[in-house]
């Protein structure tokens, strides 16, 4: 007798599942309610990413295109992939009259970084910190090269400013 | 009224030219007519399908192309035309080029008997339904052509695979079909649509007619080769089965013939069990046009449960396959023919 | 009559090379196939596809920067990966991390394993046949993507754990969310029996296939929910509890069938383990600090460590020896997936290639974590 209850219990399980996929076919086609996806380029005006969100390394500038960041390259020593460069140059400061050494250019290889955030633990002045974007897309890979200090900034001077 | 438009065409052309010309003039035309609506109702369905899976899936499917991304799969097939025509080195070049032609005409000649509507069917013989069942079982051979041709091992499991389903399947559909022609007693489409016009097969037959559905929902997907019974293409354990090496238009031709196939079995059930282009109850016979639109929602109807079946269950395995053929559909079916004709005999249908 | 046979009708064994470009193979795995007709004869592993050399890149490496290449290896369970080298290196030192570090490393490797086991069940479904089971798993991981990316800034290479503590405390959203995710979690899951797990075609191609026995499955170093489908006791949260296991109730899910399907089940029933587990802890984070202060270059002293945690895909371990220096001298990676796939040619012989793809999926492989 199993040969008939094996069709029946099959045929029951069966049933069951579509009850399942259907159950969701249906509310789908009428409201759209269970639509689990993402319509992606139509809601990038309404897309936030979360604050923690580790799309790249920004360097933060003040309204006054002034950052932090004072070349002390520990940045460069924490990246395990070489995807910080530090450019950096000795200056004289009229004021105290010694060499002061400031940055001339913060490289950072988008396509090498691997999102770790060693280099932002280590920044003793928060000069860089995450970006929450993540439309790298280019078509050129050295576009993805960034210099992260903003042309004609300065560092700036420490009165203790938090961001 | 649409008679009244064919036969207005038949008068002009009369006028233009001899009588056998326009003989072979109408031929062409309705050929070309039928391979339109061949790639409509292809392109159509895989549209249907691709949206309708999207819900099964918790997805919206096309959506971007035109509306409701109805134009996404002509944008596909403009796609598929451009693309380059690949193929192996060692390949059976004439066999490998002839397989995608083997699907398409087989499934364009089973489509001249579909009856659409009372009025628009290209070939009503009296052996309607053998002649569909014989010839959607020709194409089956296109993809074991192609399995074999392509010279490429994968395919070649696909193609002896569509080999072993195709000697199995072919059975079981048949025996479904012939439980309904016991009750039907003729052949020809027509004539059984004509006499469901007192109640549809499905409910003036009852239990033999039920159990003959069933089995023919099961056997027809398997004949048109969909999940659970897609161990031809089986694309988790293939790559794609027997259309791994083709590319371009010879892979779109696979690709519409497939849906196309669908399509003719579920126009075979709705023929057999649900009355053809019948209204139920009768209730639109004095519409014109009527018999299309009831002929479509219903043959819509049936391919949504394949399509339904397609997005719930797993894959069989190739002995199960068997087993399941030749240990329970085979039996019930020889059974369930016997019950039919018991019933015929005893007056006991409706 | 039979001489003629064999003369005219001559059957030959034949190759295939299943991947490495295969959708069954998960990534970029090889199989060399010997086949009779559909039967497997003898499966050779070709691995290697995507080595790269993340063990030596290691001993280049500081402490602090091998933890992310860690997520590089089994990237589903990336959380417990990390959490190995953490672990051991705090054991080195002695540092004492504080019960809301436990915890929230407990929770975090919990909600890594659901969700590992998650995406394993869709796959599962297409790997079978049945393609819907995906987009129902990606519904549920996406939600745990959805917590992880609140609190550790990312969604799959989270690199959250850090030498003493995590990197972020916990996002004030997170009790809530997890909370949402069980009641969530809950009502689906008994969906998936219904809709997989007691599908008659799904329980067919599972049953009996891809067997092995207890003892091949210590003899071949199986581990993790493929051992475990064969009755073997392996699971390192209870062997060696490491974080919090300790002081939260949960049951060693064991299935002596050593089939496909008990593999299956095992998964199937350590996520509501994993649920068990979540619900005991939501409520019970420890305050305190999330990160306990170290060294700014840490060093090892010389000796030999070794850490085992238990991975979504089983026992995953990390030896390390040391010379004193700021890098390791020589690190090693214990992935379960290598152990796990060696047992294959055993599990698939004399089935079909249909079995094989079902096999693989039981084993539940991560490329990445066997080649490294």
């Amino acid at each position: 007798m199993s040969y008939f209850s094996d069709i029946i219990n099959g045929t029951k399980s069966l049933l069951i599942g579509m009850r399942i996929t259907g159950k969701y076919f249906f509310v789908n086609f009428l409201t759209r309610k269970d639509v689990i996806t993402e319509q992606y380029p139509d809601n990038l005006e309404t897309l936030n990413m979360f604050d923690r969100y580790r799309g790249e390394v920004t360097m933060y500038h003040n309204e006054n295109n002034e950052h932090r960041c004072d070349a002390c390259t520990l940045c460069e020593k924490a990246c395990p992939n070489g995807s910080i460069e530090i450019i950096s140059d000795k200056e004289l400061n009229p004021e105290t009259g010694k060499n002061v050494r400031y940055i001339v250019k913060h490289i950072y290889h988008l396509e090498m970084c691997t999102m770790c955030g060693l280099c932002i633990e280590a920044c003793p002045q928060d000069a860089i910190q995450w970006g929450q974007n993540f439309h790298h897309v280019q078509y050129d890979r050295g576009k993805l090269t960034k210099v992260l200090n903003k042309p004609g900034s300065k560092i700036m001077i420490k009165t203790k400013e938090k961001k | 009224m649409i008679l009244n438009i064919f036969t207005d065409i038949h008068n002009l052309l009369l006028g233009l030219m001899s009588a056998k010309a326009v003989h072979i003039t109408e031929l062409v035309l309705i050929g070309v007519a039928y391979l339109g609506i061949f790639a409509v109702l292809g392109l159509f369905l895989v549209w249907l399908e691709r949206r309708v899976a999207g819900f099964f899936q918790l997805r919206l499917g096309p959506n971007r192309v035109g509306p409701s991304g109805l134009f996404q799969t002509i944008a596909d097939a403009l796609k598929l035309v451009s693309k380059e025509l690949t193929g192996t080195v060692k390949a059976d070049k004439q066999l490998y080029k002839i397989a995608p032609y083997f699907v398409i005409t087989t499934a364009l000649m089973a489509m001249a008997l579909i009856p659409f509507s009372q009025e628009i069917q290209a070939f009503d013989i009296n052996i309607g339904v053998f002649f569909l069942i014989s010839v959607s079982s020709i194409g089956v051979l296109g993809i074991f052509l192609a399995g074999w041709s392509s010279n490429n091992k994968y395919s070649l499991i696909g193609g002896m695979r569509t080999g072993i389903q195709m000697i199995s399947y072919e059975l079981s559909v048949g025996m479904a079909v012939v439980t309904m022609v016991v009750l039907a007693g003729t052949l020809q489409i027509s004539e059984i649509v004509e006499l469901q016009k007192s109640g549809w097969f499905i409910f003036t037959g009852h239990i033999p007619a039920i159990i003959a559905f069933m089995i023919f929902m099961i056997a027809g997907t398997a004949e048109s080769n969909r999940v659970p019974f897609d161990l031809v293409e089986a694309e988790s354990e293939l790559g794609a089965g027997f259309h791994t090496e083709y590319s371009g238009m010879r892979f779109a031709y696979y690709f519409l013939a497939e849906f196309v196939n669908m399509f003719i079995i579920a126009s075979i059930a709705v023929v057999l069990f649900f009355g053809g282009w019948l209204s139920p109850f009768g209730i639109t016979d004095a519409i014109p046009f009527a018999g299309l639109f009831w002929f479509t929602v219903k043959v819509i109807a049936v391919i949504f449960i394949f399509m339904w079946f397609r997005w719930t269950f797993p894959r069989f395995r190739i002995d199960q396959l068997l087993t399941l053929e030749w240990k329970y559909l085979l039996p019930i079916n020889m059974v369930n023919i016997v019950l039919m004709a018991l019933m015929v005999w005893l007056g006991l249908t409706f | 009559m039979e001489e003629f046979l064999t003369d005219r009708l001559k059957t030959q064994e034949y190759f295939l090379n299943m991947g490495p470009q295969h959708p069954a193979t998960h990534g970029v795995l090889m199989l060399l196939l010997k086949l009779d007709g559909e039967i497997i004869q003898n499966v050779e592993l070709d691995l290697g596809y995507i080595h790269r050399s993340i063990e030596k890149m290691c001993e280049r490496d500081t402490y602090k920067q091998i933890i992310h290449l860690t997520d590089r290896l089994d990237y589903l369970s990336s959380h417990m990966n990390n959490e190995a080298v953490c672990l051991l290196v705090e054991d080195a030192l002695n540092i004492e991390v504080a019960d809301r570090i436990k915890v929230i490393r407990t929770m975090m490797s919990e909600l890594s394993r659901i969700s590992s086991h998650v995406l394993w069940w869709g796959v599962m479904g297409m790997d079978i046949g049945a393609l819907t089971t995906f987009m129902y798993g990606f519904r549920e991981r996406e939600m745990i993507n959805d917590i992880f990316e609140e609190t550790c800034g990312a969604r799959l290479t989270m690199n959250y754990n850090v030498i003493g503590g995590v990197r972020y405390d916990l996002h004030e959203n997170f009790a809530k969310r997890v909370k949402d995710f069980i009641t969530h979690f809950r009502k689906k899951l008994p969906e998936y029996d219904k809709l997989l797990s007691n599908n008659i075609i799904f329980q067919k191609r599972l049953e009996g296939i891809g067997y092995i026995s207890k003892e091949d499955a210590v003899a071949y170093g199986l581990n993790g929910p493929t051992a475990r489908g064969s009755g073997v006791s392996c699971d390192v949260r209870k062997i060696h509890p490491y974080s919090a296991y300790d002081r939260v109730e949960f049951e060693e899910i064991l299935f002596p069938e050593g089939d496909s399907y008990a593999r299956y089940r095992v998964r199937i029933r350590e996520m509501w383990e994993s649920l068990s587990i979540l619900e005991q802890l939501v409520d019970k984070i420890p305050e305190g600090e999330h990160r306990v202060k170290t060294k700014a270059v840490i060093k090892l002293p010389e000796g030999d460590f070794l850490q085992r945690v238990e991975s979504a895909r089983g026992d995953f371990g990390v030896y390390v020896k040391s010379d004193g220096q700021k890098f390791p001298y020589r690190l090693k990676f214990r992935s379960p997936g290598f152990a796990n796939l060696t047992a294959l040619n055993k599990m698939a012989k004399g089935l079909k290639i249909a079995d094989l793809v079902a096999i693989l999926s039981t084993i539940d492989i991560v490329v990445p974590d066997i080649d490294r």
